[in-house]
């Protein structure tokens, strides 16, 4: 879906911009999903993943984890360990991930993947992270001023009124 | 004073890995393992169940086959390969962890993961939810009907199933049809803005795969093959992983 995201917006069918978040400068960073990039399509798609998030919330506004890409910590959401039941191992592995994310000092972490974001969102209130996380398509949409206002269960209350759809 | 060395005793008993090797290309390289511990200084999975990957493989090199395939480490450990990109000599480590999950009894496999394989091996839409087609058609009808009607910019917006030709086959996680709808919608809009002929199918829809994590090779595959088999029914040419 990332590269196709790249595509659309390197071909102008996708608008973006960051307009939005010129003033409000609200940080982002990303979560490489394990599967997509380190086991499948390598740096490349980490590459385009990057080039949509830095369109749509301005390359100043995002700060990369360390490591990332293709060397990037699993979150500990993968592998099925989400329905495991160890529960308690599962936040513990995830700490590692709660702590990269902190020392990036962002607001969200963008998860494009739905272990990812359902592990990251657990670790954030476990851990209280006070960090958001958010599919890339809510921001994807909130850049081109499509997002209603029913679209935003993932956004914090900083963006819960920012260029609402049909308001 | 050195202690006393301790003598092995027998002829070598193993063979799990044995069996993972001849699975594997290159044996997965299995046999190579330099002891550096590159595996476990960047897995974190590392210390849960006194356990870690450098101490996994030894352990199978060591013929330790019944504490190999009886801890539950293996189903902490995500399989997420970091290891694999870290280690000099490229061992695939967790190939040797989904052997051990795989020679688990079935019934003994982590509950979560038994139930939904077997919610996807219910019905054609191999959702771990257990949502039958008829159930994803309704809410995506619904939620379509409600946003076109809602927001005019998107009153010619389509979330079609089953349109034969399309481009793209895109598949869903069930956890927006079944509990939060709305989060469809996103990705429908910006289908719709780039003019993408898109899918669903109403046969293997559903993105997820439990029985892979399961370790259950047989009804892995039987929830690939429907959602492949839908794609080429419907001639599209592209099969597109949801985000």
């Amino acid at each position: 879906m990332y590269q196709y995201y790249a595509k659309w917006i390197r071909e102008g069918k996708l608008k973006v911009n960051s307009d939005w978040n010129k003033d409000l400068k609200i940080k982002f960073t990303v979560q490489d999903p394990c599967q997509i990039v380190r086991k499948s399509y390598g740096d490349v798609v980490a590459d385009d993943l990057r080039y949509v998030v830095k369109s749509i919330v301005g390359e100043e506004n995002f700060i990369d984890m360390t490591p990332n890409k293709s060397n990037n910590y699993c979150c500990g959401g993968g592998g099925g360990a989400l329905q495991a039941g160890y529960k308690e191992q599962r936040l513990q592995y995830g700490l590692v991930k709660d702590k990269q994310i902190k020392a990036t000092g962002a607001d969200y972490c963008i998860a494009a993947c739905h272990n990812c974001h359902s592990q990251i969102h657990e670790l954030s209130k476990y851990y209280k992270g006070n960090y958001s996380v958010v599919h890339l398509w809510t921001l994807l949409c909130l850049s081109l001023g499509i997002l209603g206002e029913n679209e935003r269960a993932y956004l914090g209350d900083d963006l819960r009124e920012v260029a609402v759809y049909g308001a | 004073m050195a202690e006393e060395a301790i003598k092995l005793g027998g002829k070598r008993k193993s063979i799990f890995i044995d069996k993972v090797k001849k699975l594997l290309p290159e044996g997965g390289n299995l046999n190579l393992c330099l002891t550096c511990g590159a595996c476990s200084s960047g897995c974190p999975a590392t210390g849960l169940e006194n356990m870690d990957p450098r101490k996994f493989l030894r352990m199978a090199a060591l013929g330790l086959d019944e504490e190999l395939t009886s801890t539950p480490w293996i189903w902490m450990c995500t399989m997420c390969y970091r290891c694999v990109y870290a280690c000099p000599m490229k061992i695939d480590i967790p190939a040797l962890v989904y052997a051990a999950r795989a020679s688990w009894p079935r019934e003994k496999r982590p509950k979560g993961l038994v139930g939904s394989c077997d919610m996807a091996l219910r019905n054609m839409s191999r959702s771990a939810m257990g949502t039958p087609p008829e159930d994803f058609a309704f809410v995506v009808g619904d939620v379509l009907e409600e946003y076109r009607e809602a927001q005019p910019e998107f009153k010619d917006m389509k979330a079609p199933i089953d349109k034969k030709g399309a481009h793209f086959f895109l598949n869903q996680n069930s956890r927006e049809p079944v509990t939060e709808p709305d989060e469809m919608v996103p990705l429908w809009k910006i289908l719709h803005i780039v003019g993408a002929d898109w899918t669903y199918g109403s046969k293997g829809w559903a993105a997820e795969n439990y029985c892979m994590f399961l370790a259950d090779d047989d009804s892995w595959k039987k929830i690939v093959e429907t959602s492949i088999k839908a794609a080429k029914e419907l001639e599209c040419k592209v099969f597109l992983n949801t985000e």
